[in-house]
């Protein structure tokens, strides 16, 4: 039996000992907890710093004002304007039943809508505000703002949103915005990035080629926020950047005239500057109201653009693609020239058809001709001299000269949708078709029928490096004065050497022919079919002077018409509308001194000489009265010519 | 009667003010002014409710530990048992009369005020089991009818709180009550078995867990594995305290506090505002604090030469230590979230009362050293 003392010190030892381990599990704990807290705050500070900004900080962005878009005279063809808006702050409202029929009571605010609207609430949090109208008039708006002391959590806002020309000349060249996709969000990387509610896309034209530039730099709002995401407070406010504007060398009023002929008629016109490339009017008919795109355009719109025969959507003078017919015929005369298959002298006799391997060609002219030689052939539009000289000529060499004149290739940068079109040959159709060449598509590629695809922006340009002189242009769309001056002076220093009979090579020039008689002879030529008795496009001449021009009319198949058609001897308004010929016409204005070079086309217009020159008269008449005021907007070289 | 329990050796009151713990007084002192500047804090400077009824429950306390120090010690040993089951009766009465919040039934109506009986049983059961293993002599401890009515006395309040549910406040009368147990020399052949024992269970335990509290503990495991559900309270705790730095944001100038991503930022996670603001120094500083404040308490008790005070002062230091190492633990990451609170500093009256309460018993361990 152990003292009671004993037992008390054992007992006091056994506890102490305890003790001493229990204060050693202290200390480690303790250490543990430090070293956690040294883990936390200093080593993974920045971590958890930056972690609790992301917590606190959220950033709001602002819609950038949108570049603008101006003509060559600084007129606004695709403008930023007021837009009436109403913004709603659901957290405001007390009782959103009653808030919508008061709205009902005031503007057209049908159940669909509300409902539509009541959905895209819920996916919201009640203190972001929502856009409930994007596009009022101006008497709505006034009358909202008139009644606003009984609408609570409504805001009327004024925004910025797109405005184009009303008459919708250029929508096609301009394009239009639209609000941004699932679609374009996938494609572009730089849309992702810059994407914020309410951004609007260029969805087409010059809209989508410049649309980074000219969207701009979105505005910050930082707030600090709690953790439900409420605004506390505002801490910085970065001011965004307007996106950049571009002038195009459009002439605005130009486009809505030409426009304005062209109504109801599915037709697209195409100006230029025969030395400078600038083009002065892009016109496609028939056109469209591009700013139904802006705020969404309704199913019945849309589907009439869309069923409508006539495609308004398509941009016929970049993406329209049609056999060029007689248009073609100067460049065949050249290269025939150029490769001194034929003289100009030479005599073919014209019967109204020739016969090839038991194949009849047909001439336009079912009586024929006569006698022929190369000037009155490209005056009359003799296919049989051209069957001929296309013949001896070959697909191959024709081809060639061709390409260097700008068909079978794109002749813009800035647009998704142009066409490069088709210039056959040999290979080509091997190639692509996988047959060999046969003789008769020699035959009707003179012509310009059979594989041959142009777009009427290729004709333009093959006509003005035509009459500039047969000197290869860059055409341009956007007005941009640095590139021009190099033009300018490479053009100046041209017109010296010719002046003074200098025979020097201009590096920045490029010639696209062998003899210079030989455009001579071309451009005489198509004088000849514009303002001789004869000639094709005699009627729609211009006599005044300065303002004589000459031009070249083309009649394209677009279908093989039968035998027994031409028994009947159907005339073309007869024929159902898709089946009629398209008309097309190719000029140069005026015809001394030549400055603009122009080509028409109008779909299944019958022929070139009655459907296209007669408005192609009329346009060159306003283009070449708009000249002088033109000029005074260009540097003075050209004063002279 | 009672007067005799006032009665001592030392029989002047200044003798007894004299022989006060004035250290750990100032310490609980300063730890309740940093209290008071922490729970402003939580309140985004206002003077508010909580930091106004904070300061008066800690004004009022802090009295009552002082008063209650001059109650002699023999009081607090007769007592025990009665206020064991005292306690107990509270505790069965929260079943049966209990106020719900937030899912758990864990108050019980006063009247005047809510009280968590939980909160007092932590510093009874120490009591009670300090009182029952003193008188017993050492050569006896081992004897395994002595284990019986401690195993009641410790598995009976455990399971009451458990089903309140109250995980944390039932693991923390558990991990304190063992402590005694096995600071009383207990075989430590004991303490290895049964932790066996309660491994082997513990996947039982873990089906009779509720959805929550399953929820939790995956949590820990992994608290990136839904950061805007059950994780985001660690996750945003984490990024409070670490966000601190060395110096802190600055007093009033915690913004995960501030802009409410803390949540139970007044109890619970008080330490986490605390950290944010005043940075690793501040920890350090605290944590210093709470460091000397457990020395003092088991200082007191070793130089105690009464079985029971010594026994006492050593289990109420562990258990003291254990609530403060188990809410930073879990307010850093270290441990699933479990409800504990940090002593003093977070908001609650129950349980500062029963900090203060048992800091009383202690100096009164002090000041009646010459008792036997």
């Amino acid at each position: 039996m152990l003292d009671q003392s004993q037992i008390f010190q054992n007992k006091s030892k056994i506890i102490s000992r305890r003790m001493f381990i229990l204060s050693m599990v202290k200390i480690a704990a303790f250490i543990a907890l430090i070293s956690r807290l040294f883990y936390l705050q200093i080593s993974e500070n920045l971590k958890y710093r930056s972690l609790s900004d992301k917590n606190r900080f959220r950033e709001w962005k602002i819609v950038p004002q949108r570049g603008i878009i101006e003509d060559f005279f600084g007129n606004k063809i695709a403008n930023n304007t007021q837009l009436f808006q109403l913004h709603m702050l659901p957290e405001d409202v007390p009782n959103i039943g009653e808030l919508f029929f008061r709205l009902s009571k005031i503007i057209d605010f049908d159940k669909k809508s509300q409902n539509r609207l009541l959905r895209r609430l819920k996916k919201r949090k009640p203190w972001e505000p929502i856009i409930v109208f994007d596009n009022l008039n101006w008497e709505e708006f006034s009358k909202l703002n008139l009644f606003l002391h009984e609408l609570d959590g409504i805001k009327p806002v004024v925004s910025v949103a797109r405005k184009y020309s009303l008459d919708g000349s250029s929508s096609h060249l301009v394009g239009y915005v639209s609000d941004v996709s699932e679609k374009d969000l996938n494609n572009s990387e730089f849309l992702r990035k810059i994407n914020l509610p309410g951004l609007k896309t260029g969805k087409n034209g010059l809209e989508k080629t410049f649309n980074r530039l000219m969207i701009g730099e979105p505005g910050v709002q930082r707030f600090e926020v709690n953790a439900y995401g409420k605004r506390i407070r505002e801490l910085k406010f970065i001011k965004g950047k307007k996106g950049t504007g571009f002038r195009t060398t459009i002439d605005q009023e130009i486009q809505t005239y030409t426009s304005g002929l062209l109504k109801e008629i599915s037709a697209s016109v195409c100006v230029m500057d025969i030395y400078t490339g600038d083009i002065i009017t892009l016109v496609s008919s028939p056109t469209f109201d591009a700013n139904q795109f802006v705020h969404g355009i309704s199913k019945e719109n849309w589907d009439a653009l869309i069923n409508n025969d006539k495609k308004p959507l398509i941009n016929k003078p970049l993406a329209g693609l049609y056999p060029p017919g007689s248009t073609i015929k100067p460049i065949v005369a050249l290269s025939a020239l150029e490769n001194d298959v034929m003289s100009t002298k030479k005599l073919v006799d014209c019967k109204g058809s020739i016969e090839l391997y038991g194949q009849t060609y047909r001439c336009w002219k079912e009586k024929g001709h006569g006698m022929m030689n190369m000037r009155s052939a490209i005056k009359q539009s003799c296919d049989v001299y051209f069957y001929e000289l296309a013949r001896r000529l070959g697909v191959d060499r024709l081809s060639v000269t061709a390409k260097s004149f700008g068909l079978g290739k794109k002749t813009l940068e800035n647009f998704n949708e142009e066409k490069s079109g088709v210039v056959p040959n040999t290979k080509w159709k091997l190639k692509n078709i996988g047959t060999g060449w046969v003789l008769g598509e020699t035959l009707i590629s003179g012509i310009g029928q059979g594989y041959f695809q142009t777009t009427p922006i290729q004709l333009c340009v093959m006509t003005a490096q035509l009459a500039n002189g047969g000197y290869q242009i860059k055409p341009r769309i956007i007005d941009n004065k640095y590139t021009i001056q190099n033009t300018i002076n490479a053009w100046r220093e041209e017109f010296t050497n010719i002046k003074n009979n200098n025979n020097v090579e201009n590096p920045n020039l490029k010639k696209l022919y062998k003899n210079k008689e030989n455009i001579k002879f071309i451009l005489d030529a198509l004088y000849g079919a514009t303002n001789e008795p004869m000639g094709t496009s005699y009627r729609s001449r211009l006599t005044k002077p300065g303002y004589v021009y000459a031009g070249k009319t083309g009649t394209s198949q677009i279908r093989k018409i039968t035998e027994r058609e031409r028994e009947l001897k159907l005339k073309n308004k007869d024929l159902p509308y898709e089946m009629r010929d398209h008309a097309l016409f190719i000029a140069f204005a005026p015809y001394k001194n030549p400055r603009y070079a122009i080509s028409i086309i109008v779909e299944h217009g019958g022929a070139g000489s009655s459907g296209a020159a007669p408005i192609a008269k009329k346009v060159i008449k306003k283009v070449l009265d708009r000249h002088k005021l033109r000029k005074k907007y260009q540097l003075d070289l050209f004063q002279e010519i | 009667m009672i007067q005799n329990y006032f009665q001592n050796k030392k029989n002047t009151i200044t003798e007894k003010m004299l022989s006060l713990d004035f250290l750990l007084i100032f310490l609980i002192l300063s730890l309740g002014i940093i209290s008071f500047f922490t729970m402003y804090s939580t309140e985004q400077g206002k003077f508010g409710y909580y930091t106004k009824s904070h300061i008066y429950r800690f004004i009022f306390f802090f009295t009552m530990f002082i008063c209650f120090s001059f109650v002699r010690i023999n009081f607090w040993i007769k007592f025990t048992y009665i206020f064991y089951i005292i306690v107990l009766f509270l505790l069965v009465g929260v079943d049966f009369f209990g106020v719900t919040a937030s899912g758990s039934k864990r108050w019980i109506n006063l009247f005047a005020f809510n009280l968590q009986p939980s909160e007092l049983m932590k510093i009874s059961l120490i009591c009670f089991l300090a009182r029952y293993y003193s008188k017993i002599p050492y050569h006896d401890i081992e004897n395994i009818k002595h284990l019986i009515i401690p195993i009641f006395a410790l598995f009976v309040p455990i399971a009451l709180v458990a089903s309140q549910p109250d995980l944390g406040t039932a693991l923390l009368i558990a991990i304190s009550g063992i402590g005694v147990i096995w600071l009383t020399g207990f075989r430590l052949k004991f303490f290895v078995y049964s932790s066996v024992l309660l491994l082997s269970l513990a996947p039982v335990a873990i089906a009779f867990l509720k959805p929550y509290q399953k929820a939790r503990i995956l949590t820990f495991l992994n608290p990136e594995r839904d950061p805007l559900g059950a994780g985001y309270q660690i996750l945003q705790s984490k990024i409070a305290i670490g966000s601190g730095g060395i110096s802190g944001k600055g007093f009033l100038q915690g913004s995960q506090s501030y802009l409410d991503y803390l949540p139970e930022k007044h109890t619970d996670f008080i330490f986490t505002l605390f950290s944010e603001e005043f940075g690793f120094i501040g920890c350090l500083f605290l944590l210093l604090i709470y460091a000397i404040i457990i020395y003092r308490i088991t200082a007191i008790g070793k130089k105690s030469r009464n079985n029971f005070a010594k026994l006492y002062c050593f289990g109420f230091a562990a258990a003291f230590f254990v609530y403060v190492m188990v809410n930073m633990s879990m307010v850093l990451g270290l441990l699933p979230i479990v409800g504990a609170p940090l002593p003093i500093m977070s908001y609650g009256g129950s349980s500062m009362l029963a900090i203060m309460l048992g800091l009383s018993i202690v100096m009164s361990c002090k000041v009646y050293n010459e008792d036997q």
